[in-house]
């Protein structure tokens, strides 16, 4: 009875996620697929990056300066009301250190594609967990994400 | 009066009511029943889209509403003519100018009519006009946004019925004014004096092809008659508008009876093509007026309020070939334009048959000068010489005229309650169906246009009665939709509706949903008051008048403690909402405020004035459930009296800043 129950859980799960993937794009599917073939090590290295188009972003080994302002300017529109410099969590985490923690993929993908990330990404979702308020999409374009990532940077001392 | 008279009318009375509730409440024939298929029909599962939009408008509500069809789900209402303090609409200072008229704020109007934005004789699903029927106004909204950007006030205008009826490229949205009154310098005149001092016009408005800006390019000047309502020519008949008038009789009392003594009236045509070279010869006259013009600035998102000072008149007397007038029986009310433009369909509310006329054989008439005399100097051509026929014994009472794209006309008729459906080649009578009850103005999708969309009918019903569960005396206004796709009207779906519908357009979805803004992006908020991000936040004393700079974000406000107002303040909670996701607006109320609350959609921002009449600490708070800590998103606001010396601050989880 109990193996019944469970049989029919994981199939409702099946039908719930495969009824979501409906409507998400046949990249997002085959990006799925690729990465049940990967290894171990080759998953949690894709799984560091995040899920969204950015897997592979340059960093400079010295500070964009000019970057870096411009990140200043975005950030104080739309992620300052949330997210201090220090490490105190107000609304979301505190940034200090944030660079460390996660890759550039990783906060880039969830500062451009929020909601997929919040859906699928275990970090985020971990996160979620923690602060109970989903942080709000707020439309970044691609730039102001690595704009934003390069303020980052300067905010943990990188010259 | 005698008991037995007395009783005898006791009788007649209980008969007559009898007769009207075994009437009212029996199906009239089987058909009448919503056929078996029709739940399937209207079905749209959950999650799913309508296939067409529906702007229906609100009458007495002054909004105009949008629904889904097949589903009949309601989706927006619209603020257009009245205050809606839901949304902040005319409460906010943003806003307010939206309402304002030569008659200064007005918080409500009568909205009758929408005419959607059309490019080659086709929907293009830019904009949807209205008309303001009070006061009269025209309003355009965008479809864009699903909100009002502009209100002109027409002037020389009063009960602006006639209105908005738009030509097939948008060049002009036209309103005729249903009372004449006396116009010019003095006004001041006996009402007995009406055939010698009241007028009537009609105005023709052009609309920017670029951006929607309207303009009162010229008005026609007009006998002292009634003007119903209106449609453009289109294809052969574009150039051209038609206009219904009663009242030719010129009573200006029991129009009841007075003016339904001549067994005929009018369609009049204007030939705006020639008006619009004779306003290129200068024979128009520059009148001085007064109306209000209001646009909302999606930038700054304020509205301004211009008062406009001049109107060009056209006179017929100098402007010949302009003006015609065609004999329509029994106070036409409906004047319908079919989709290839050859033919006017009339209804006369009085008569017993539905006249149609030819726009070929209205231009041989005009040709061959087949006058049957004139009236009010307007040469009137004869009756048979336009007609192209008569639709015998439709039903009683004909209102409304739709069509299809197979050459059927739909009309609706008030007294039998029914719509009939028939063939314009040969007038002939294809169908009828009942209507619950008293039916006003039809709509098929695109039935106005040249391209009918067709599929569905709907017919917005003037009395609701026994339709839907009761709810004291005043009920929901009703709606019903029907399929036309096969040969007879299938009555597949009831729906209720706000206000009073009268008329109303449908349109295919996706002309209009691809191109619907989700936020406003904060980079081009150019709102003066607007704080663009926490830093911006800050409250400023100017005299007597306390300007927060406020800034909402799920889930709190900065500043979210402010002390320092004082009894006699007013405060300018000006709030910027940092949002840039779709769907995440934030509400924004004040303990006591004399007015509304304001709701705010990502990166735009609104101001409430709130006057405080007391001292003491003033809760505020976020109305719209944002997220899991919207019962957090709250503040507090400290008032003292005016003597105090509390100095002006505000925070939010940190030291109190001094305000400038």
């Amino acid at each position: 009875m109990k193996k019944l129950i469970l049989i029919t859980g994981i199939a409702t799960l099946i039908y719930a996620c495969s009824g979501s993937s409906e409507n998400k794009t046949s990249d997002t599917a085959a990006a799925e697929t690729a990465t049940a073939t990967e290894t171990p090590e080759e998953k949690q290295a894709a799984d560091a990056r995040g899920i969204g188009k950015f897997t592979n972003v340059e960093v400079g080994e010295t500070l964009d300066a000019a970057m870096a302002d411009a990140g200043t300017k975005v950030y104080d529109v739309k992620c300052a009301s949330c997210h201090k410099l220090t490490d105190e969590k107000l609304v979301g985490p505190g940034w200090k250190d944030v660079t460390k923690r996660r890759t550039a993929e990783w906060i880039m993908n969830f500062s451009t594609n929020t909601d997929e990330m919040l859906e699928k990404d275990a970090e985020a979702q971990a996160m979620l967990e923690i602060c109970m308020v989903r942080m709000p999409n707020q439309n970044l374009s691609d730039e102001d994400a690595r704009t934003v990532y390069e303020f980052m940077r300067k905010n943990d001392g990188i010259k | 009066m005698s008991t037995k008279l007395n009783n005898y009318l006791t009788i007649l009375t209980a008969m007559g009511l009898l007769a009207v509730i075994a009437n009212g409440c029996k199906p009239k024939n089987v058909s009448s029943a919503t056929s078996g298929d029709g739940a399937e029909k209207a079905y749209v599962a959950p999650g799913k889209y309508d296939e067409f939009y529906n702007f229906v408008s609100g009458g007495f509500s002054g909004q105009m509403s949008v629904y889904g069809l097949p589903s009949g789900r309601l989706f927006r209402v619209i603020p257009v003519f009245s205050v809606d303090p839901e949304k902040g609409y005319g409460y906010s200072e943003e806003s307010k100018p939206m309402l304002n008229t030569s008659h200064g704020f007005v918080p409500w109007d009568d909205l009758h009519h929408i005419a959607l934005s059309e490019t080659d004789g086709i929907h293009d699903g830019r904009w949807a006009f209205a008309n303001g029927n009070n006061t009269p106004r025209i309003a355009r909204v965008d479809l864009k946004t699903f909100r009002t950007a502009e209100i002109i006030e027409i002037p020389n205008s009063a009960g602006n019925h006639s209105s908005p009826f738009i030509t097939e490229n948008s060049e002009y949205v036209i309103a005729g004014t249903r009372f004449s009154v006396p116009m010019g310098s003095n006004t001041d005149v006996p009402i007995s004096t009406y055939k010698q001092n009241f007028k009537g016009t009609v105005s023709f408005i052009s609309v920017d092809k670029n951006n929607g800006a309207m303009s009162i390019a010229f008005q026609v000047l007009l006998p002292g008659v009634n003007f119903d309502l209106a449609r453009a020519g289109k294809g052969k008949s574009h150039g051209w508008m038609f206009f219904s008038c009663y009242n030719s009789e010129r009573a200006n009392t029991l129009l009841e009876v007075n003016s339904s003594q001549k067994d005929k009236d009018f369609i009049m045509a204007v030939n705006w093509k020639k008006a619009e070279e004779y306003l290129a010869q200068g024979k128009g006259q520059k009148q001085t007026v007064a109306y209000a013009h209001n646009v909302y600035n999606e930038k700054t998102h304020s509205a301004t309020s211009t008062i406009e000072r001049t109107v060009t008149v056209l006179d017929p007397k100098d402007c010949p070939d302009m003006v015609y007038l065609m004999p329509c029986p029994k106070s036409p009310h409906g004047c319908d334009t079919d989709p290839t433009g050859e033919y006017i369909v009339g209804s006369g509310k009085l008569a017993a048959v539905i006249p149609v006329f030819s726009f070929t054989k209205f231009q041989k008439a005009i040709a061959d000068k087949t006058f049957d005399g004139d009236y009010e100097g307007l040469p009137v051509l004869k009756y048979d010489a336009v007609l192209h026929g008569e639709v015998k014994k439709p039903g009683l009472g004909p209102l409304h005229t739709e069509f299809d794209a197979n050459g059927n006309a739909y009309t609706s008729f008030f007294v039998s309650s029914e719509v009939v459906k028939w063939r314009i080649s040969d007038l002939q009578v294809l169908d009828r169906v009942p209507t619950y009850y008293s039916v006003g103005h039809l709509c098929v999708p695109g039935g106005p246009t040249k391209k009918p969309w067709g599929k569905y009918m709907i017919a917005y019903n003037k009395i609701t009665k026994d339709r839907y569960l009761p709810t004291g005396p005043e009920l929901t206004q009703s709606a019903q939709l029907f399929d036309i796709s096969g040969d007879k009207m299938k009555l597949i779906l009831d729906f209720p509706t706000i206000g009073e519908p009268h008329y109303a357009e449908a349109i295919p979805a996706d002309l209009i949903s691809k191109n619907s803004t989700k936020i406003y992006k904060i980079e081009e908020n150019e709102n003066p008051y607007a704080a663009k991000g926490e830093k911006e936040a800050k409250v400023e004393r100017k005299g007597n008048e306390v300007h927060v700079y406020m800034t909402s974000i799920r889930s709190h406000f900065v500043p979210d403690n402010i002390e320092g107002v004082k009894l006699g303040d007013v405060v300018y909670f000006h709030v910027t909402n940092l949002e840039q996701d779709w769907d995440v607006p934030h509400g924004f109320a004040v303990k006591g405020a004399n007015n509304a609350e304001l709701l705010i959609m990502p990166g735009e921002t609104q101001t409430l004035a709130w006057k405080p009449d007391r001292t003491g600490v003033f809760p505020m708070y976020c109305t719209d459930f944002c997220s899991a800590l919207h019962q957090e998103m709250q503040g507090y606001i400290r008032v003292s009296p005016a003597s105090a010396n509390v100095p002006l601050t505000f925070s939010t989880n940190k030291a109190p800043e001094s305000a400038k």
